[in-house]
Formats: C-alpha cells, structure tokens, sequence
C-alpha cells in the first residue's frame, strides 16, 4: 500500500524491491519516527514532499567504505586499470554511489596509476542526501584505520593519509579528487542509460531488488558499457542467471566481468 | 521447499563452530530439512567455512547465494558481513544494512525475517557466545509458534548468549549439543 502510495504520488518505485529488506527498513522508519499509527504515517507520507524525502534517504541503505574487499580492489588495479590505460578519455561509472566511498577509493587508484588527470567518475545514487556528503568528501574518522588497512591490501603505493586532512572526528579528502567526479540523482528502476563507460561499478545494490528488477538494471548496464568495458559488482551478486552473462567473461574469481564485443 | 517442510536455523557467536562440529556428529540424516548456519565470523581469513564443515560433519554444505531458495538437505552457511533475511517464497536475501548488536549478519535478524516467512514450521537454535544478538529474534519466533532451542550453558563454551533467552523463559528446548543433533535427526 505504502509502496503503491510512492508510487502513483511520487513516481518512486519500491515495488521490485526486495520485499524482506524493504520490511526491515521500513519498520526501522516507524520506530524512529513513532507515529501514532500506520494511518497517521500514510497521511504524512503521501501529504508532505519533505516527509517522502526522508523515507526515500531511509528506505535506501547507505552503508558502504572505502577500498571494500581488497582482493577485489587489488584485481581493479591489476587486471582492470591497465586495460583502462589505452583510452584518451575515462569514463567510469558509480551506481548505487550512496555517500562516495567506492567513488574516492577509485579516484585515489587512477591518481597512482597516472589516470587520474583524463578520467571522469560519476556518482549517482536516489538519495540526494547521501550525493551531499559525497560531494563534501568529508567522512567520519572511526573507519579511518580499516580504510588504511584496506589501501595496504589493495597494494596502495603512498601512505593513505596522504589523501586527507583529519579535524577532529572528520576527515575531508582531497579536493583535487573530487573535481573530476560528477554526482548525481539517478533511480535505476525507472532512470535510462545516459552515457557510455569503459568501467560500471554496482555494489551491493542489486541485492535490494528482486530477479526481474535486477535482469532490467543489468541491461541497463550492458547497454551503458562500451565494447570490453568492465562490469564490477558486489562480493555476493552475480550476473550469472542473468539474460546478459553470454556476452561477458569473468576476471579470475573477483565479481568483475568483461564485455566480449 | 513445501510450506510443511521445516527449516532449521542455528546461530551462535564465540564457541559457537566446535558446537556445530560436536552437534552434527553421529547425524547422518538431513534428507527432509534444510539447515541455515548464521554464525558471527571474522571478516576475513575464515572463507571455506563450508569447506570445513563439510569436512568435519560429512554433511553436504553451501555459502547462500543471494535469491536462491533452499533445499532440503543441505546445510547452508551465511557469508560474512552480510544480514540474512528470507523472502516470502522462501528464498534468501542478503542485505548489507547498518549492524545490528554491532554485529552483520545478526542473528536476531534472520530469526526475525525467518519467523515471519515460515510461522511453526521454522526451529531456530541459538549456540555459544558472548553478546545478546539472538535473544530479541528467539522471543519473536515463539511467539510465532516456531520451536526455539537453546545451548544448555553448562555445555556452551560462552555461555552469554544462551544465558540471555533463558533469562527471558523463551526457550521451549535447553539441550546440550549431543541433545540438538538428536532432536534435528528426529525433525520430519
């Protein structure tokens, strides 16, 4: 009902989410916000555009860090960055972005691959809110110390604290980064393609959808993505039973596949 | 899987693995249950945990794949860093959400999502450990009528978690691992 409501009012659509996670964060909302029913809570949200953004920010998972699963990262640079030399120009992808920090990870590999410079990341998630902070570059302290460890694994070849400056329970990445990322709104469920990349990075995103949404928004990449271009996904997703899989290799073990033509 | 069918799901934190291996020796029969492992495990260096389940129970054992539906028989292991949560047809989905008791996958979750999918034919077990992730999602299944069992402390390596059901009178079973594996064996 309520997936019907943001539906028709707001031109959001839920209903190929993953009913099990939509549930949980849902519930979550009701428990934060305590309404004093689930009338009360319905009437909010179909009367107020600004009580709908909050339940778009909180219905969308935010959680991410930066450099996540070094093996994977440690394949970008090996097998997927090289590749990425030849073109003039780069073109890389982020969707699912939420607050930037697979997006700053990958600035930092094409900054010590020498690419940095002819590259262009973009950013897209549905939550405007998490896009702002992922503009800001500015992230909490607390994980500072796994990131590090991370860099490490993924044979990063500086010292990480190089990227950022810390005050106090902050930290704010390097400016120089941030230019030459691009973020914006953009719903995989109903947006289209709107360029074509050498690189799409989706990370644990289309595990919130269920089989049908997740066959749609992987053709929607197939047809974002350049002849050989590199699909990279989440640790757990796959696009193995999907309608598009003919046309792509796997790189080694790691969840990053390679258009054939 | 058949609606009548039952599905296990056993959690468990620090000491919970050796209570796994120690259950399941002398089990030699699966065939009519499907049994979910969601264990809180390091992020890395523990990959193969199926592997070495497999090795050490004979029990045949999978990581989940996200959207797959289990089958009887088999003994299904969550992958680290991810919660586990069951759709409506049964099958698995993985979320990477906030942690929940500081911990992903949390065991109160999975019993949760598991209780509202599968009502009395769902048995949840809650093993060894050192945080209260469990006790929340056991009191759920009760009270949707699934069977909840718990570690008898005096044969838990940690006997935290355990503890903290009991404490809430939520557990309609306490049974020490020898116990568990016989009433699984039993499960039709």
């Amino acid at each position: 009902m309520l997936l019907d409501d943001m539906l028709e009012i707001y031109g959001y659509d839920f209903t190929e989410y993953s009913k099990a996670s939509l549930r949980r964060r849902i519930q979550r909302i009701i428990i934060n916000d305590k309404p004093a029913s689930f009338a009360e809570f319905r009437y909010r949200l179909k009367n107020s555009d600004a009580y709908f953004s909050h339940i778009v920010e909180e219905i969308s998972v935010n959680v991410t860090e930066m450099l996540r699963d070094p093996g994977f990262y440690k394949a970008i640079v090996e097998k997927v960055i090289p590749v990425l030399t030849s073109y003039p120009f780069i073109r890389i992808w982020h969707a699912g972005c939420a607050t930037g920090e697979e997006v700053y990870s990958m600035a930092i590999l094409l900054r010590e691959a020498g690419l940095l410079h002819k590259s262009l990341i973009y950013g897209t998630d549905i939550n405007p809110a998490a896009l702002e902070k992922a503009r800001q570059g500015i992230f909490p302290i607390e994980q500072l110390q796994q990131y590090s460890r991370n860099y490490i694994a993924a044979g990063g070849k500086n010292d990480f604290s190089d990227y950022y400056t810390s005050n106090y329970r902050l930290v704010k990445f390097d400016e120089s980064l941030a230019k030459k990322m691009v973020f914006s709104t953009h719903n995989l469920v109903t947006d289209s393609s709107f360029n074509s990349f050498q690189l799409i990075f989706c990370r644990n995103v289309m595990i919130y959808f269920d089989k049908k949404l997740q066959d749609r928004v992987l053709q929607l990449f197939d047809s974002s993505l350049e002849h050989f271009g590199f699909l990279a996904l989440g640790a757990k997703e796959s696009i193995r039973f999907s309608p598009i899989a003919s046309n792509y290799s796997q790189i080694g073990r790691e969840k990053i596949w390679r258009k054939k033509t | 899987m058949t609606t009548n069918s039952r599905i296990v799901i056993i959690g468990g934190s620090a000491g919970s693995l050796q209570a796994i291996f120690k259950l399941f020796t002398g089990v030699e029969d699966i065939k009519h249950i499907a049994i979910v492992i969601v264990i809180h495990r390091g992020q890395v260096g523990e990959q193969g945990l199926e592997e070495i389940i497999t090795a050490k129970t004979g029990l045949p054992a999978k990581e989940i794949e996200e959207k797959e539906i289990p089958e009887q028989g088999c003994l299904y292991v969550c992958p680290p860093d991810y919660h586990l949560l069951f759709e409506k047809n049964e099958s698995f989905t993985l979320d990477y959400s906030e942690k929940v008791n500081f911990c992903r996958p949390s065991i109160d979750v999975s019993f949760q999502s598991a209780a509202d999918v599968f009502g009395s034919s769902l048995v949840c077990i809650l093993l060894s450990g050192a945080n209260s992730d469990g006790a929340d999602g056991l009191a759920y299944v009760k009270e949707r009528k699934g069977i909840t069992i718990v570690q008898n402390p005096e044969d838990a390596e940690v006997p935290y978690m355990p503890l903290q059901a009991i404490h809430r009178n939520i557990a309609d079973h306490i049974f020490t691992t020898s116990e568990i594996g016989s009433f699984i064996e039993g499960l039709r």
